[in-house]
């Protein structure tokens, strides 16, 4: 039982990686977006160096929600329409095992390049290596939970009329104890401060919605399927 | 445990008939103690030492405080108990509370924000407090928009409870906000009953306004659950058959 639920849960890893690596818009496209509104949120902000060093972790947390957010709703969204998720429904494997399997691909394929992304940028703009190393981390722990979080709304609204503008509604709200943490972490660093009570607390919202979001997110696939 | 009364009272056709007798006793007991607990406040407490009369605004905006997170309390449990034991009343009593808790939380901040004026200087401040109580606003929002998005009243209900449920992390982020960030909105003088750092004179009416404010709460949700109830049950006979009786009236 347990080898087989391994196998499943593996193959649904691999499928959604291998989708998004051939259907490469799903993960560039956040990518661009994410650069992009850092971009802007310098031009915003000026040349002033110092005055931007000390907000670009806040750009850099603000732009991670935003591109977790809109590509929140390709999350179960092709899967839903051609009645994949009935499948999996019906499939002796536990739901909310295999849409917790499908939330680590997309972090993978979403979250992990954006992180990267942002430590690279953060490292081209010249922040300290403290800050950069908070904001890494921060983001590393951090990000998961949006993932996880957002699957709940996102299996909420899947398929729904104006679904992805609804989402965001619904999902940014819930991510305020995340972003009050993780940039909480970010300042104490900027301070000289000891960051290890922010990223404990990050692990803590981590490992929490780990454990209950898959079961939510499967409920509520389940409550959607109910409807159709 | 025998849960037989708790269906009996909760079937909506019995909850129509109690809940009417219910929301006038409800609603005299309410309004006395509005009464009651506004003369007390706005002529018998004295001024504050400090913030003069215009502390008085307290005796609206901290219940309201109190009531957007109560109701949102509500609407999780009355939710869990539609999405988990399939109490059909139970849906209807967290999506009749979703608007009255939004109204309640703008009226927390609007008052706050009235208030903050004179005493801080400025209508807003990015506070611990008022930004989370601002966010509490957006989850009523969101849940409300949700329920309008689906259409099918049951699932709407159900996938509602579950977005109340993940919301509520949010509400000791707001309730412990000002004890953790030490910010400009005051800390909790009220809860600590061993010590309360405000006089009892300003204490008892600002108590009788909280109750009041239940008590109106829960007559306005009640009245609010008898129209999803109407419009919920609208095919079934015992609904027709009332529907005739008020119009030969």
């Amino acid at each position: 039982m347990l080898t087989s639920v391994k196998t499943a849960l593996t193959a649904v890893i691999m499928r959604d990686l291998r989708r998004s690596v051939r259907r490469s818009q799903d993960f560039v496209q956040p990518l661009l977006f994410f650069v992009i509104v850092i971009a802007l949120f310098g031009l915003a902000v000026g040349p002033d160096k110092e005055v931007f060093q000390e907000i670009a972790p806040a750009g850099v947390w603000i732009a991670i929600l935003l591109a977790t957010t809109i590509n929140l709703d390709r999350m179960f969204l092709s899967d839903y329409q051609d009645g994949t998720i009935e499948l999996m429904i019906l499939s002796p494997t536990p739901l909310s095992a295999l849409v917790g399997a499908k939330i680590s691909a997309h972090w993978l394929a979403n979250a992990c390049p954006q992180i990267l992304m942002a430590v690279i940028l953060g490292a081209i703009l010249g922040l300290k290596i403290d800050v950069l190393s908070a904001l890494g981390l921060s983001l590393l722990l951090g990000s998961p939970v949006l993932s996880l979080v957002g699957a709940v709304a996102s299996a909420l609204t899947v398929g729904l009329r104006g679904g992805a503008l609804l989402l965001s509604l619904i999902i940014l709200p819930l991510y305020m104890p995340t972003l009050i943490f993780g940039m909480a972490a970010v300042t104490n660093a900027a301070l000289g401060l000891s960051i290890e009570a922010e990223l404990f607390f990050l692990g803590g919202l981590a490992f929490l919605s780990a454990t209950l979001a898959p079961l939510g997110a499967a409920a509520a696939l389940r409550i959607r399927l109910a409807a159709t | 445990m025998n849960f037989n009364w708790l269906h009996r009272y909760a079937s909506p056709m019995n909850f129509y008939s109690w809940s009417l007798v219910a929301t006038r006793w409800l609603g005299t007991v309410s309004a006395i103690l509005f009464a009651v607990g506004l003369t007390g406040g706005l002529v018998y407490a004295p001024p504050d030492y400090q913030q003069g009369e215009s502390f008085r605004i307290i005796y609206v905006h901290v219940p309201s405080a109190w009531m957007s997170l109560f109701i949102y309390m509500v609407m999780v449990s009355a939710g869990t108990l539609g999405l988990v034991w399939h109490v059909k009343l139970g849906d209807m009593i967290a999506r009749a509370s979703a608007p009255l808790g939004a109204w309640f939380t703008f009226l927390a901040l609007a008052t706050g924000s009235l208030w903050g004026k004179p005493m801080w200087g400025t209508y807003w401040v990015w506070d611990a407090r008022l930004t989370s109580e601002l966010i509490l606003l957006f989850l009523y929002l969101g849940y409300i928009a949700l329920q309008g998005a689906i259409e099918d009243r049951r699932i709407a209900a159900r996938a509602g409870a579950i977005l109340a449920l993940v919301g509520t992390v949010n509400i000791p982020i707001i309730h412990y906000s000002v004890e953790w960030w030490n910010t400009l909105h005051q800390g909790p003088t009220i809860t600590k009953f061993d010590s309360p750092s405000i006089d009892t004179s300003m204490l008892i009416p600002l108590l009788l306004m909280g109750l009041a404010y239940i008590f109106y709460f829960c007559t306005i949700v009640l009245i609010r659950t008898r129209c999803e109830i109407l419009e919920f049950e609208r095919n079934k006979t015992w609904v027709k058959q009332r529907a005739l009786e008020m119009e030969s009236v």
